[in-house]
């Protein structure tokens, strides 16, 4: 669901955090019209008002894991974690955790890739939120789903910046509920 | 300079919390694991407001991030002391026009990226990882932020390594730790 139609209609932070994000067309392939939030990173106000957004929804739901999906949830997941009081869970590719790890499998365009997530990290029964940059089919999203619910962990939502089309209408995900701020932006000439 | 040597009280919390990690990536290698760090609410909170308290007042306008680690302890420092968050990356993930810098490895070299336009010229800026070892990543990560006219006025780590010597590679510029590992 997205943030407009669920309590932030005109909302005016929603704009700013939407005007923030660059597109760059044609990459990593021809024809993909990539939303690059490093532009938002790159403003101090869209970027506080997006973690400012996530903390007011979730700092009262007794959330104790926010979990990120490398490497882009890295940036988002850490300071909603610190202002909820919340552990921050990375959730990496194969090989890059030290310790003894759980994976799940989940399917690219062509093939397959795998997230990973530590042992011992969640316990059962944890409420635990799932954070990345932007959820397009919601392959990689739904293997972080299974990798918290595998050792006992309910994941309460899932939370993006930005939702592509195909997501739009679909107010979850596996199950799980889904929150996004905006939806992806147009180039401004179109070629 | 580290906080180590200055003893405040919230160091020992955070150093408890880091996971030693034997034999990883190879064979001989004790890794510094901060996971376990990011899962203590109160150390993880430490560990940033130490940074926050040392550089909110020194008029720094970027907080430059070595992927992946740097992009967890970056960001919260950047939002807390109103600055610039930019992530430098290994090659090929920056979808923009990117300047690149080499390093070398143990065997081989690597490469860091960061976007043009990301950083003006006389930006004061900060470099931050979880970890120094040998000083080549950072040492990257200063090279692109100079190169495009910044001043790089610290380089942060949660750990440095000294045998490693990593402080040695930095041209001179200051490196701020909060905790040493023998």
């Amino acid at each position: 669901m997205f943030a407009a139609e669920n309590g932030l209609k005109g909302d005016p932070r929603l704009q700013a955090i939407s005007d923030s994000i660059r597109v760059v067309p044609d990459f990593p392939k021809k024809g993909i019209m990539f939303q690059d939030i490093t532009t938002l990173l790159l403003d101090h106000k869209a970027f506080k008002h997006t973690v400012d957004i996530f903390v007011d929804r979730y700092r009262d739901m007794g959330i104790s894991v926010v979990a990120g999906v490398e490497a882009r949830g890295f940036m988002f997941g850490p300071p909603i974690a610190l202002a909820i009081g919340a552990k921050f869970i990375p959730l990496r590719k194969p090989g890059k955790l030290p310790g003894q790890v759980i994976s799940e499998s989940y399917e690219l365009e062509y093939g397959t890739d795998c997230l990973e997530m530590h042992v011992g990290a969640v316990q059962p029964g944890e409420r635990a939120l799932v954070i990345d940059d932007l959820v397009a089919t919601g392959g990689t999203l739904s293997a972080a789903i299974r990798l918290l619910e595998r050792v006992g962990a309910e994941v309460v939502e899932c939370a993006c910046v930005i939702g592509l089309r195909e997501v739009k209408g679909q107010r979850r995900l596996n199950g799980k509920p889904l929150y996004i701020l905006v939806e992806p932006r147009e180039i401004d000439n179109c070629c | 300079m580290s906080a180590y040597r200055d003893k405040d009280p919230r160091i020992h919390g955070i150093q408890t919390t880091i996971r030693v990690v034997p034999n990883f990536p190879k064979q001989g290698i004790m890794f510094q694991d901060i996971t376990t760090l990011l899962l203590d609410p109160k150390a993880f909170k430490d560990t940033i407001d130490l940074f926050v308290e040392r550089y909110k007042d020194k008029n720094i306008s970027v907080v430059a991030g070595i992927e992946a680690r740097g992009f967890i302890f970056g960001p919260p420092i950047a939002l807390a002391i109103g600055a610039k968050f930019v992530p430098l990356r290994k090659p090929r993930k920056l979808p923009g026009e990117v300047i690149s810098e080499q390093y070398e490895l143990e065997y081989g070299r690597d490469c860091l990226q960061m976007h043009v336009g990301a950083v003006e010229p006389g930006e004061r800026a900060l470099v931050v990882d979880d970890l120094i070892a040998t000083g080549g990543t950072l040492c990257a990560a200063m090279k692109l932020l100079e190169q495009v006219g910044a001043e790089v006025v610290e380089c942060a780590c949660v750990i440095e390594v000294p045998d490693l010597k990593g402080r040695e590679r930095l041209n001179g510029k200051p490196l701020y730790v909060l905790v040493e590992s023998h």
